[in-house]
């Protein structure tokens, strides 16, 4: 081991790589080939932090994630969860972390969901005061007291997550890994799942990892991104930075109540879209401060109305996917 | 955070939590397992109709009488009964966990993946053949000419070898589904075939399929010897009567053969992931 994991990581990945062997066409004899999931990627989560772990469709996500998880073995590379290995002792690695797979539900889709949660109890082995106590508080924080006798069939998606978080938290896991949490459910769902993560992590130091498609879950929840792409970690930082490294221009628009006038722009300020009643201004902060544009375009005949705005996540994401050809 | 172990259950604790659990699910709809329960037993009772109206017909056909034949059938009835019972998770394995991705959620569960699959579901259906099965194999010790006070305790055994038997049949069936989820109506062969060969004596088949289902599927070793034994009916191709007291361990050997291939199964999955 090169470098040895800090007693305060939750986890910790060192040159870790997965290539996995296909057949091509299909058949018993066909030629294989190898196609590379992971290229070599490192890097630790310490106990307590909420970390975004994002990356396009085929970056090599769920390739980590479910090396993590204990539920594939890498090619080569080292991972200590827990301090544990997931993959040399399945059986004690998983008892000790929590899974949410968005897209598949770990309830039994014939029973209640108090009756799931009591098989689960069993299944982990957690004591009945505990459960007890896990139970009542889970159902509290996640609003469950309604949908506890209804089977897992009748639940909307929405309460369904609320379930599926409560049942991989019913162990008391230090780790929890979610993975798309949010997919498919409404805004104010979507809200009550990130707001229920915030306080996890806060009031119990539960470290978590999550991956999504939906930045927003990052921008409302991760204290740090680590951005994957090709089978490689392309970025790891705060979020704030991959907006200040990637697009850190403004937006600045201009409503007329006649057509927009031709207007000269200073230095970092250029137009960027003309509309019969409106201007849209992209500026770079640095070069032209926001107070000065303002200053700069205030005087303009028949102005009505202006908004500086920031770029969207979306939008940083996609762009810095396209800087890295990602 | 670890647990006492004083909390978790063990295997056995653990099986009946979750057969009980699945029993809940299967009698949520209660019209439609006695409608299923009461079609599983009249269409297993109706194949056995073919075969009494032949003896009917013929009274014994080469030296078989209808009393042997109906023990013969009884027996590998109820042991498919037992292993449908039980191995439900495995019948539906590539379907439901390995098309699905779900076999990934069972492997983040704290238990071996054999406990989890056979807690699957502790399936009622079956009762309609275990029944008719167990109610032909009465008859047919009613019927039959030598019965053995013996056969009390060897046609359980035989029931418990020929159910280890087929339940590794599902297992390995299981196992396949790894490899491919395609065309596995093949291994249909060895289930729903198997209960058909095993209604039959072992000398109304070809020398090839008798060695088949004697050294590759012991269905002769749960079925055909044990009920020699227990009728004490001389084996026309020679062997020793006694054997059938003893056969039925293949079928345990069997189960214990698949288990070892599930279990490669499994770390194969594990280190290719697919």
């Amino acid at each position: 081991m090169q470098t040895p994991p800090s007693p305060s990581d939750a986890i910790t990945v060192s040159n870790l790589r997965k290539t996995y062997r296909i057949r091509e066409g299909g058949s018993w004899r066909g030629k294989t080939r190898d196609i590379v999931a992971l290229d070599g990627i490192s890097f630790s989560v310490p106990k307590g932090q909420i970390a975004g772990f994002i990356g396009p469709n085929g970056a090599g996500k769920s390739t980590a994630i479910k090396i993590l998880s204990g539920i594939l073995r890498p090619t080569s590379g080292e991972v200590q969860v827990n301090g544990l290995v997931p993959w040399t002792n399945r059986i004690a690695h998983v008892a000790r972390i929590g899974v949410v797979f968005g897209q598949r539900t770990q309830l039994w889709w014939d029973l209640s969901v108090a009756e799931g949660l009591a098989l689960l109890r069993d299944i982990y082995g957690v004591e009945p005061e505990r459960f007890t106590r896990n139970r009542a508080r889970l159902a509290d924080a996640l609003d469950l007291g309604a949908i506890m006798d209804q089977s897992v069939r009748q639940l909307s998606l929405g309460q369904r997550m609320r379930a599926e978080i409560a049942a991989s938290l019913i162990h008391d896991p230090d780790i929890l890994i979610l993975d798309e949490p949010t997919i498919g459910l409404d805004a104010p769902s979507k809200l009550a799942v990130r707001a229920f993560v915030h306080e996890l992590c806060r009031d119990r130091g539960t470290t978590v990892l999550l991956t999504t498609h939906d930045m927003h879950d990052i921008e409302a929840l991760a204290e740090r991104v680590i951005v994957i792409g090709h089978g490689r970690i392309l970025a790891d930082s705060p979020f704030e930075d991959l907006r200040t490294t990637t697009l850190s221009e403004r937006i600045l628009e201009l409503d007329f109540h006649d057509t927009p006038p031709e207007l000269t722009l200073p230095a970092g300020a250029h137009e960027t879209a003309r509309e019969p009643h409106s201007l849209t201004i992209t500026f770079d902060p640095s070069q032209i401060p926001a107070p000065a544009l303002v200053a700069h375009v205030g005087h303009l005949p028949g102005l009505d109305d202006l908004r500086i705005s920031r770029p969207s996540i979306d939008e940083i994401i996609t762009r810095f996917y396209a800087d890295h050809a990602a | 955070m670890t647990q006492s172990p004083s909390h978790t259950l063990s295997g056995p604790g653990l099986y009946r939590r979750m057969a009980g659990a699945s029993i809940v699910a299967q009698l949520r709809y209660p019209g439609t397992f006695v409608i299923q329960a009461i079609g599983n037993f009249v269409t297993t009772l109706l194949s056995f109709f073919g075969i009494w109206s032949l003896f009917h017909r013929f009274g014994s056909i080469a030296g078989w009488d209808i009393g042997t034949v109906a023990v013969l059938y009884g027996l590998v009835n109820v042991a498919f009964a037992v292993a449908e019972t039980l191995g439900r998770g495995f019948e539906v394995f590539g379907g439901e966990y390995v098309r699905t991705g779900s076999f990934d959620r069972l492997l983040l569960r704290p238990r071996s993946t054999l406990l989890l699959l056979l807690g699957h579901e502790l399936r009622l259906r079956p009762i309609g053949r275990f029944l008719q099965g167990l109610f032909v194999l009465v008859a047919g010790l009613w019927l039959a000419p030598h019965v053995q006070w013996s056969a009390v305790l060897v046609l359980p055994w035989a029931i418990a070898g020929g159910a280890a038997m087929f339940l590794g049949v599902l297992i390995g069936q299981a196992a396949l589904c790894f490899i491919t989820v395609e065309g596995l109506e093949v291994v249909n062969v060895l289930t729903y075939g198997g209960v058909e060969a095993g209604q039959y004596p072992l000398t109304m088949f070809g020398r090839w399929l008798r060695r088949f289902i004697t050294f590759v599927l012991p269905l002769a070793a749960v079925c055909y010897y044990p009920t020699l034994f227990s009728l004490a009916h001389p084996d026309p191709l020679g062997m020793p009567t006694w054997i059938g007291a003893l056969s039925p361990a293949a079928g345990f050997a069997f189960l214990g053969v698949m288990i070892l291939a599930w279990n490669r199964a499994v770390a194969g999955y594990v280190s290719s992931g697919s």
